[in-house]
């Protein structure tokens, strides 16, 4: 049975809780069991809350025996990026410098879960502070990618991707700044949504680039994630970019999950040089598809994406340098030499350099210098300019078509500690998904097939506030290529299958 | 103990250099909120008390600004006669401190919410009174800081401490910031052009009511910046910018002090450093603080947690209709209604006693009354017991009962004060007083004849005086019986009384 709960999609948990077919607690216990039996290997968890999950899922079984009507999402298991503040859990966004920070108050974003019925299963592995695109950064070593426990799950997001890849949790949070949800749902082979930009609260996100970052959804379905972001959107009035409209009816549009008479654009500049072969093949026939659907598909230019790359990279680490001033070692987290002799400043000089990782600092000195009194003009004004050049591009494109497409990522998932000691590499990973984050457009990455036996990543860039269309048209595609392939791309993970020979007898109560 | 090093004596001083102030206003805005969160704004309480994870500046805390506190801006500039920013942003000033939670401070920086605008100040010279026209720069709005105190060491300071605490229950209130042009042509009057600057922005912001304006608690912040020129320069010269002025008589000491020291400097061929420094209270010198060489970059940019601030139109001109009558144009009519000349205004507005007075004048006293008792014994006790008028126990509606029992003849001056008196000392409203101290006005002759008699008969001598037509000597008599009666003769009737029997 228990076996068998971790395989079922949320949706597929949702009516088997509602139709008292199996209880929270079940559910809860087979993905604990799960964890228990394969996160060594894939460590895609930082903390796992065993008694707290148990403890909410009894609570919701509670509810529902007493006749309570309870949303979709109640009973059903969810996994949380370590960047959301948790009161019952440790939060540490992957940095030593707040190893064993217990907040005082929730996130937004786990506060909807929590009054949603959803259960809490644990806090995600991430790069620290959300930088990278590998896990690797994380100071608690990196996460493992389900398909080859060999290569990268992605960033910076990747515990959230690996756990739901793993069959650990049906559904994720995750929060995306230049690609950081849908570059890791796109090489673990699941689905990611990037909203768009104030659709969803930042409020007790820990903070990487203010102007970018995005909760949203991972699952193994178009329609779980629809229902997860559902779950989740919405005004909050302790965020102020948040905004102020109705969620768009994102479960609605993943239910239709149809294209006809949709105008897609393939963008010309995310192809060609640099670009995994298997990659492109895979996305021309997702584009194909498409068409055969009843899609209607044009080529569309957006002549500043290719500017987008170093626009962001002066952005986000001016915001970070800000950002991540305030881990100065006075009110909580890491403090190191603190004997009685040292000035706070030392203190707070000798905080950082023992806590924050390489990367990590390295941004910081990145932002520190754009920011810089002569530099200012030169980089953080010009890369807004930029920033407004690929918004209009957006404008422009959406005036021709409805949705845009591209690959989510140039490559498949590459081998751990590939890419490591080699920051341009690394950034490169993002390069598809970084315009949507400084247009704050939405974006999701739908599986569509392998290449050398990997996933690959199928994006779809809808307007602002027009988060359905993403939903649709990945919902459409997901159809189509599960019914080519007969079954699930995750199927496949070739990965998964040796977890579930070492997976412990006896697991499968 | 630091020493005011050489000066230059200010005549001297201002015979070879011009010299040009510039004035930075903080104040905290008495806003019942912070800036950024729901926490209370009140001044005080036990530390760290009156906190949240956003003024704080916990991980993943974000900052949501208040509408009040964008109003009560916006009713500064538009009362110090600004222009209202259609659209602008909140920016972030970046510096490392243990008392800034975030270590960077929501301020604003090259788009504040008011610009351009100006406030005239009166000050007195040789020939009356001068009007000077301020011309203000920029008023902003951003968040307080927490406070440091460093415990052990001797002077209290960060030097020699032993450990610091940290407060944080004043981050995150709000604070406007009035920066002013530079103020030239002052010439000597620039210490006093300094300080009515700074006492008529108290009154303009006290009449606003957007803060309790109190110097001493620090709710009104003021910075002085200072520079000198050669008579006759075109350029300005390097500027000090002098904290910790934190009265109203500090503002006019610091600047005189910085010209003598300025002066002195710039006459030994030196040249002043622009830097910050610090005024002491008591010894009427400034010392050198952080010098602006060393001073960090702040790189200020555009606070990406917030979204930009574009007040509607309709809600700008419904504050300015919602504007009070400000200080200056209510006194003019003040100065009018009660017939005051310039020096009348001028003694009231430096008691400190114009709403006091106006307020007796409401309760139903003459103006002239109400002038009287204010400006004469009430400042008197204020000044014994070191408060402010407005500090006294007494309240301008019993100030007119006072005035009023003498007009009526119930109470002679002299009674008047016992009263007062017993107010101050919390025996109750004049009325009161009155009863219980059994103080009353005695007319009747019956009661008086004795009396009057029984001086006579004591004073012989000056009897005899004024029966051969000394009448002025009949004050001597008047006195002992109003000993004698404990001050509750009517001494008008006393004297009238005195001169029929000696006639």
């Amino acid at each position: 049975m228990s076996g068998e709960l971790t395989r079922m999609t949320a949706a597929e948990l949702s009516a088997a809780l509602r139709g008292s077919d199996v209880s929270a607690a079940e559910v809860t216990r087979a993905h604990l069991d799960r964890i228990a039996a394969v996160d060594d290997r894939v460590h895609a968890f930082l903390h796992v809350a065993d008694d707290e999950a148990m403890v909410a899922a009894r609570a919701v079984d509670a509810r529902r025996a007493a006749g309570e009507e309870l949303g979709p999402l109640a009973g059903v298991p969810v996994a949380v990026k370590d960047v959301f503040t948790t009161m019952d859990m440790p939060t540490t966004a992957g940095s030593r410098i707040l190893d064993g920070w217990r907040p005082p108050y929730d996130a937004t974003i786990t506060t909807r879960l929590r009054r949603a019925g959803a259960v809490i299963l644990g806090k995600t592995n991430m790069d620290e502070f959300a930088m990278g695109s590998s896990t690797e950064n994380s100071a608690f070593g990196p996460s493992h990618n389900p398909w080859d426990l060999t290569r990268v799950p992605g960033g910076s997001s990747g515990g959230s991707a690996a756990a739901v890849a793993a069959f650990e949790a049906p559904l994720a949070v995750g929060t995306d700044t230049g690609g950081s949800i849908r570059q890791p749902a796109a090489v673990c082979g699941i689905t990611g949504m990037k909203p768009t930009y104030g659709g969803n609260s930042r409020y007790g996100l820990i903070a990487f680039a203010s102007s970018l970052d995005t909760p949203g959804p991972f699952a193994r379905t178009v329609l779980d994630a629809a229902l997860l972001h559902e779950a989740i959107s919405g005004h909050d009035p302790m965020d102020a970019t948040s905004i102020d409209e109705a969620v768009p009816p994102v479960v609605a549009a993943a239910r239709q999950a149809d294209v006809s008479g949709l105008r897609i654009g393939v963008v010309t500049e995310l192809s060609g040089q640099g670009y995994q072969p298997g990659v492109l093949a895979r996305f021309a026939e997702a584009v194909e598809l498409l068409e055969a659907l009843g899609a209607k598909v044009t080529e569309v230019s957006c002549p500043h994406f290719g500017y987008a790359l170093p626009a962001y990279y002066l952005i986000a680490p001016s915001e970070c340098s800000s950002n991540l001033a305030r881990f100065d070692a006075m009110r909580y987290g890491l403090r190191v030499g603190d004997d009685g002799t040292r000035s706070a400043e030392e203190v707070m000089s000798l905080t950082r350099e023992a806590g924050f990782g390489a990367e990590v600092k390295r941004r910081i000195m990145l932002g520190t210098y754009a920011l810089s009194s002569g530099y200012y003009d030169a980089y953080y004004g010009k890369a807004q300019q930029v920033r407004t050049l690929i918004a209009r591009d957006f404008d422009a494109a959406f005036g021709q078509v409805d949705v845009l497409v591209s690959p989510t990522t140039p490559t498949t998932a590459f081998p751990l500690g590939e890419r490591a000691d080699d920051p341009m590499a690394m950034y490169l990973a993002d390069l598809c998904t970084i315009p949507s984050d400084l247009a704050g457009n939405a974006a999701i990455s739908v599986p569509c097939g392998l290449a050398d036996g990997l996933p690959v990543g199928l994006q779809v860039m809808a307007p602002v506030l027009a988060d359905d269309r993403s939903y649709r048209v990945a919902a459409a595609a997901e159809a189509a290529f599960t019914q080519r392939w007969g079954h699930p791309l995750l199927d496949e993970a070739s990965g998964l299958e040796r977890l579930e020979q070492a997976e412990p007898r006896g697991a499968g109560r | 103990m630091t020493t005011a090093g050489t000066l230059v004596p200010y005549a001297d001083a201002l015979s070879r250099y011009e010299p040009t102030i510039g004035l930075e206003t903080h104040v905290e805005l008495g806003t019942r909120t912070k800036l950024f969160c729901g926490c209370p704004a009140r001044f005080g309480g036990e530390p760290n008390t009156q906190v949240c994870p956003t003024c704080l500046g916990l991980p993943g805390s974000l900052p949501v600004p208040s509408r009040t506190a964008i109003e009560y801006t916006i009713r500064i500039g538009l009362a110090l006669n600004c222009s209202i920013a259609e659209w602008c942003r909140f920016a972030r000033k970046n510096y490392f401190y243990p008392d800034m939670p975030k270590d960077f401070q929501i301020s604003q920086y090259d788009e504040p919410l008011c610009t351009d605008g100006w406030l005239d100040v009166t000050v007195d010279d040789e020939n009356g009174q001068r009007r000077v026209r301020v011309a203000i720069e920029r008023v902003h709005l951003e968040e307080d800081t927490g406070k440091s105190l460093h415990v052990g060491g001797a002077t209290g300071r960060i030097h020699g401490a032993d450990h610091s605490l940290v407060d944080y229950n004043r981050a995150g209130i709000p604070l406007v910031e009035i920066v002013t042009k530079p103020i030239m042509g002052a010439d000597a009057a620039a210490p006093e052009v300094a300080r009515a600057y700074v006492a008529e922005l108290r009154d303009l912001l006290r009449s606003l009511d957007v803060s309790d304006v109190r110097m001493e608690e620090g709710s009104l912040r003021a910075d002085v910046n200072t520079s000198l020129a050669p008579r006759g320069s075109a350029r300005l010269g390097t500027r000090t910018e002098t904290k910790n002025v934190n009265s109203l008589r500090s503002v006019e000491r610091a600047v005189r002090f910085e010209i003598e020291r300025q002066a002195a400097v710039l006459d030994a061929g030196g040249t002043v450093t622009q830097e910050t420094r610090h005024f002491h209270e008591d010894t009427g010198i400034t010392t050198p603080g952080r010098s602006k060489e060393e001073a960090q970059d702040y790189r200020y940019f555009p606070e990406p947690d917030l979204v930009p601030l574009a007040p509607p139109r309709e809600w700008v001109e419904q504050i300015r209709r919602s504007l009070p009558e400000l200080p200056s144009a209510r006194r003019e009519r003040l100065k009018a209604e009660w017939r005051l000349s310039d020096a009348d205004l001028a003694a009231l507005r430096n008691a400190d006693a114009l709403d006091l007075v106006a307020g007796t004048v409401a309760a139903g006293a003459s103006p002239a009354d109400a002038r009287k008792w204010w400006l004469g014994e009430l400042s008197r006790r204020a000044n014994e017991t070191g408060t402010e008028l407005a500090g006294l126990a007494i309240t301008p509606a019993q100030v007119a009962r006072v005035a009023e029992l003498v007009t009526s003849g119930s109470l002679n001056d002299r009674l008047a004060r016992q009263v007062i008196d017993g107010v101050l000392a919390g025996e109750g409203a004049p009325d009161d007083v009155v009863t219980a101290r059994g103080l009353a006005v005695v007319s009747n002759d019956s009661a008086l004849t004795g009396a009057v008699d029984d001086a006579i008969a004591a004073n012989p001598d000056v009897a005899g005086k004024i029966r051969s037509g000394k009448v002025a000597a009949a004050g001597v008599l008047v006195g002992a019986v109003m000993k004698a009666t404990r001050g509750q003769a009517d001494a008008a009737r006393v004297r009238e009384l005195i001169l029929e029997r000696l006639s």
